[in-house]
């Protein structure tokens, strides 16, 4: 069992086992194999990049070759426990429909995605006057696939205007979990358990 | 197993039905040609059952006796493939209709002791489907492992799914649709009208004088051709090459390449295949619109199905085009059921699923040894 990225690994720490999941943007299907593995769930996949489709079938997981921003349409309401969103919605056309979406999808929502707001990523543009390339944010800006940045403040604030209930927050520096206090400021990464 | 005359290659039974259709009509006795390689497994449970395309045949991984070629999908089907006869029971029956020893329009017709021609009752893609299931019922087979096909195949591995979910427990549809469109209806049309136009035709009784519509079979084949391949796999294998000569001739023989290649095609088609079942089978194919008898909703075909789906489409196949796919996958997704889908990129058009592609069998391959420890 190869590890699960950190964030990840708190999305599967939480999932309830023998959970119905849909993993939106599911890569090669790791988490979806450790769910199925470990928890007995009933786990599906939808993932835009072809050969992470072909690896995550060829483990026996059920994954389709789709994009979140037109293919969610078809689920029906409610038709999964969990749906899930690590690290991507920051590449969404319009993550505030995402939102609705998974939402409308799953009884619960997690969503990861890397904090614009961490002090790494402000000095950076404080003192480098250039749009930032962290470890988390690794592309220049003209090709990065992250077309709406967003910081843990913007999140809790989006979450809010939905008037979505927030069940639980996780927050990442270095691959470790670090506390709530300051988060928008000390945290690169962020977790989110959402209820529609 | 090998002493029970049901298994081997170039098997034949003749069923005694009789096969309701969907027309109302009823077909008996129903017979099939068909092979099985591999050993069926005590409890029966190995087995996977291979649907072909329009003009395909039994011959799925052994040579065709008419033209001497290798099986169809041999890149497939064999030991260690994906399909692989060491570990499962492969069963590919000519499918009603044609004219490789199944039950079609050149087969005799018991109330009158002559070919039955036009006489033949029209078929649908679900009659293939159920004579099918007859003959598993006398292989012994409840319940398939998989069944799997690309194009026309495909519409009867889906089609499976949707009348006997519960003898289905994986779905492998390449490069197929749900429906037949308007454009293949359309294709369609344009070959029947070029066999049926061939003089020698009449009415489709020409077997007594062995005088088959041959030509017009042969601009069927070429036209249909055309739709199996892609403008950018004709342009790479032909371009505006001259065939055999340095400049053009100013008249009508085959100056190109690409004539020449498809002259070649629609010849050496109708050695191996009969006009009539042409028809038959390009009837059945445009008749297929599996929403149509679920109230047009394509998701309750699939209500509560058990079946594992995984479905492949090409990014160049026009005739089958990956939003084809799509609609099937967004009705099963609607349906709840288990599918994965891929759309994979190879220049050859409708025609790729034969070809060799080693993400299409690396998928397949993942995707049946997944549903074996189930």
């Amino acid at each position: 069992m190869t590890k699960l990225r950190p964030d990840l690994q708190i999305i599967a720490d939480n999932i309830a086992p023998g959970s119905r999941v849909l993993d939106i943007g599911c890569g090669d299907g790791a988490l979806m194999a450790a769910l199925r593995d470990e928890k007995g769930c009933d786990a599906r996949g939808l993932e835009i990049e072809p050969s992470n489709v072909a690896s995550a079938v060829a483990k026996g997981l059920s994954v389709v070759q789709g994009d979140a921003d037109t293919d969610l349409a078809a689920y029906p309401d409610g038709s999964f426990d969990y749906a899930i969103l690590s690290q991507t919605l920051q590449t969404t056309h319009r993550p505030d429909v995402m939102l609705e979406q998974l939402l409308r999808i799953g009884q619960q929502a997690f969503v990861s995605f890397p904090n614009f707001a961490h002090w790494r990523v402000r000095s950076s543009l404080m003192f480098g006057g250039r749009m930032p390339v962290t470890r988390l944010i690794p592309q220049s800006w003209y090709d990065t696939p992250n077309i709406h940045h967003v910081t843990i403040d913007d999140f809790r604030a989006l979450v809010q205007d939905g008037k979505y209930v927030q069940e639980g927050q996780w927050f990442l520096s270095g691959d470790k979990q670090t506390g709530r206090g300051m988060a928008n400021l000390l945290a690169e990464h962020a977790v989110f358990l959402l209820r529609g | 197993m090998s002493e029970d005359e049901r298994y081997g290659l170039n098997r034949q039974v003749r069923l005694l039905g009789p096969l309701p259709l969907d027309s109302g009509a009823a077909l008996a006795p129903v017979e099939y040609a068909y092979e099985t390689y591999g050993t069926l497994n005590a409890d029966a449970s190995n087995a996977i059952l291979i649907c072909h395309a329009l003009t395909g045949d039994q011959y799925v991984a052994s040579k065709h006796p008419l033209t001497g070629k290798d099986g169809w999908w041999v890149r497939m089907v064999g030991p260690g493939k994906p399909i692989d006869t060491d570990r499962h029971f492969v069963i590919c029956a000519n499918v009603i209709g044609s004219c490789l020893g199944s039950s079609g329009p050149a087969t005799i017709n018991p109330a009158t002791d002559e070919p039955w021609g036009m006489d033949f009752p029209v078929l649908t893609i679900a009659d293939m489907v159920r004579a099918q299931a007859m003959l598993l019922d006398h292989l012994g087979i409840e319940r398939l492992h998989a069944v799997v096909g690309g194009s026309m195949g495909g519409m009867q591995s889906i089609s499976w799914a949707a009348l006997y979910p519960e003898r289905v427990k994986s779905a492998v549809i390449i490069a197929s649709a749900a429906r037949h469109s308007a454009q293949n209806i359309a294709f369609h049309e344009v070959g029947r009208q070029a066999i049926m136009a061939d003089p020698r035709w009449r009415g489709g009784a020409y077997y007594a004088d062995d005088d088959p519509p041959s030509s017009g079979l042969a601009v069927a084949r070429m036209a249909a051709h055309i739709t199996y391949l892609s403008e950018a796999g004709l342009t790479e294998k032909f371009g505006r090459r001259l065939q055999d000569r340095e400049a053009k001739t100013f008249g009508f023989d085959a100056d190109f390449q690409v004539e020449s290649y498809l002259r070649h095609q629609g010849i050496s088609f109708v050695d191996r295949f009969d006009a009539n079942s042409y028809l038959y089978i390009t009837r059945a194919m445009d008749y297929f619109d599996l929403a149509e008898a679920h109230g047009g909703v394509l998701a309750h075909a699939f209500k509560g199905s058990k079946t594992r789906f995984c479905l492949i489409s090409f990014d160049s196949d026009w005739l089958y085009p990956t939003s084809e796919s799509r609609t099937m996958v967004h009705a099963l997704n609607a349906a709840g059921a288990e599918v994965s889908f891929m759309e994979l990129s190879s220049p050859f058009g409708h025609d790729s699923f034969l070809l060799e592609n080693p993400e299409m069998n690396r998928i397949v391959d993942g995707f049946l040894k997944a549903g074996e420890g189930r």
